[in-house]
């Protein structure tokens, strides 16, 4: 099966192309570039690189967040538009978990975090159970110093990763001591290719028009017209 | 038949999510908008984050049914066409992602439009445009006077130094209590009050085209709240009659002398505020007596739709303009850039 994976919801760009059980190849950057202007030449290129037409495309496989807003939302319109147009399969997979998969041998529990701001992280918590990783705790947001003194009352060893880990780690490492590792410089990079092998194996969306990132939160105007309506 | 050029052509740089296909620049085959007014209704106004998630739930549905009901595929396509700006990048940048994904799906011309040549090009689907033309561009987010000597040439001889009329009328509104969106609220209220009340009109310099409104739109709370310390009644029918009554002068008269100027054989109106009817009435009496045609599109082309944009990008198209895929929103696009 020829699957295109595409990953927009953090600073990390991904792209990955792969066939079957191979991986014909994948574009990476960590820069903080715009991914509208970005995304669709990293696509043309990889694919014209490896001589795959777009008709010949059978799955695309989307990072749905959580992360940035913004971010999410070019990667989730360019996958269904191409997923409807070309009449093939979409698959959504948690951001989370495609981070996570960098610390799939780790013999402990591995949270991936994204900076949301306001000391808040986008997290979820993974384990390895015969070398596929399980979720344990939901994608979420959630303050960082909670989720670490969370985790010091239940686990021996976490392994945090994520390019956001620097805005964090005096809390964590605070919080949690020596039972926190992190991941060396590239294990901070979601695998647009780890990407794309949880998603061949995944059920499709039902519906690709109705198919919409997972935010995690409502839109700040809607939660605070919604905390109006209960006055 | 095979010359006939089809475009589809992707509107979402505010609250609209809109696509259509367009036959040579002036025929419409079909013209799909998803409207989100009643979701930003109860926040009074268009809330940013809340349109562009609109727009990711509603992009591919209304492509797919604007080719459905167009009776046409991808392979019929000369073009995929979408606003490149101006507008809310958010918002805008769901119809550009999803129009780069087509063209590239379908190895397909890209072409990016700028908005306000969409509501000018709204009027070539109604007649030809004739040349040299005068607009007059009215919306929430505009009010410009642009002038045009040719197809795709645009020159903007004036436009609004503070708010768009559009904006204006919305902030009346609200002082008036008026629910969201305001001005045909206060276009309805016009019409059952008379203009007893008097507010400004800003001419500004003696051959200017500008526009200013925030001074009007200060007036008509200044009346309010003194009429309201003085224990006086105003009749809300009244004070937007002569609200109304306040835009409409400087708008026909600044279109009116930009007309003669420039000796121009057609004069059109664009934008969403072009709906008003006190504006429609008011332009049509008075281009009746200059013997200068004047084109009004018919509401559902007045407010945001993807039908002009495919009417603009036609010239694009012939011109071939083209863009890459590195095509982003830009929400401060420029109309003169070409
Ligand atoms: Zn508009």
């Amino acid at each position: 099966m020829k699957a295109l994976a595409i990953d927009t919801s953090s600073f990390v760009m991904g792209v990955s192309l792969v066939d079957g059980d191979q991986v014909l190849g994948e574009v990476i950057t960590n820069l903080k570039k715009n991914h509208s202007i970005r995304l669709m030449p990293a696509i043309d290129e990889l694919m014209k690189d490896a001589g795959v037409r777009p008709q010949q495309l059978e799955r695309i496989i989307v990072a749905h967040g959580p992360g940035s807003y913004t971010g999410v939302r070019i990667g989730v319109t360019t996958a269904k538009t191409l997923a409807s147009t070309l009449g093939i399969p979409l698959v959504g997979v948690s951001s989370i978990e495609v981070l996570a998969q960098n610390g799939r041998y780790f013999n402990g529990v591995v949270s991936p975090i994204f900076d949301a701001r306001r000391g808040q992280v986008y997290t979820g918590l993974y384990r390895e159970v015969n070398g596929e990783l399980t979720n344990i705790a939901r994608d979420q947001i959630c303050l960082l110093e909670d989720w670490s003194t969370h985790l010091k009352s239940q686990y021996e060893n976490v392994l945090f990763l994520g390019n956001d880990i620097a805005i964090h780690k005096e809390v964590i490492i605070e919080k949690l001591g020596d039972r926190v590792k992190f991941g060396q410089m590239s294990d901070h990079n979601p695998r647009p290719s780890e990407l794309a092998r949880l998603g061949i194996s995944m059920e499709p969306a039902k519906d690709i028009h109705s198919f919409i990132p997972n935010y995690i939160r409502l839109a700040e105007a809607e939660a605070n017209w919604l905390a109006n309506q209960k006055k | 038949m095979d010359d006939d050029k089809l475009i589809l052509a992707i509107e979402t740089s505010c609250d609209e999510t809109a696509a259509a296909v367009i036959k040579n620049g002036n025929e419409i085959l079909s013209n799909i908008v998803a409207s989100q007014i009643e979701s930003h209704k109860r926040f009074g106004g268009v809330v940013p984050e809340i349109a562009s998630r609109h727009h990711v739930e509603q992009i591919t549905v209304i492509i797919e049914e604007a080719m459905n009901e167009a009776n046409v595929t991808f392979s019929d396509l000369s073009a995929i066409a979408v606003t490149e700006g101006p507008g809310l990048v958010g918002a805008l940048l769901i119809g550009v992602n999803a129009a780069k994904a087509l063209a590239f799906a379908h190895d397909l011309p890209l072409i990016g439009v700028h908005h306000i040549a969409g509501h000018i090009y709204a009027n070539q689907l109604i007649t030809d445009l004739k040349f040299p033309l005068m607009t007059l561009v009215v919306s929430g987010g505009h009010t410009e006077l642009v002038y045009m000597k040719e197809h795709g040439n645009f020159e903007v001889v004036g436009e609004t130094r503070d708010d768009a009329v559009g904006e204006a009328y919305d902030k009346v509104a609200r002082t008036l209590n008026l629910p969201y969106p305001g001005g045909p609220h206060i276009d309805r209220l016009a019409t059952e009050g008379t203009a007893t009340i008097d507010l400004p009109r800003a001419w500004l310099e003696q051959d200017s085209y500008d526009f200013s409104f925030s001074g009007l739109k200060s007036a008509v709370i200044n009346t309010l709240h003194n009429a309201k310390q003085k224990g006086m009644e105003i009749s809300n029918e009244d004070l937007a009659a002569s609200f109304q009554e306040s835009v409409i002068e400087v708008l026909v008269e600044k279109s009116k002398r930009a007309a003669i100027e420039y000796d121009v054989k057609q004069f059109l109106v664009a934008g969403g505020v072009a709906a008003n009817k006190g504006l429609r009435e008011k332009m049509t009496e008075q281009f009746a007596k200059l013997d200068i045609e004047l084109i009004i599109p018919p509401l559902y082309l007045c407010t945001d739709n993807a039908a002009m944009i495919g009417a603009a990008a036609f010239v694009q198209l012939e011109k071939k303009q083209f863009t890459g895929y590195t095509l982003n929103g830009n929400p401060g696009l420029n109309l003169e850039r070409n």
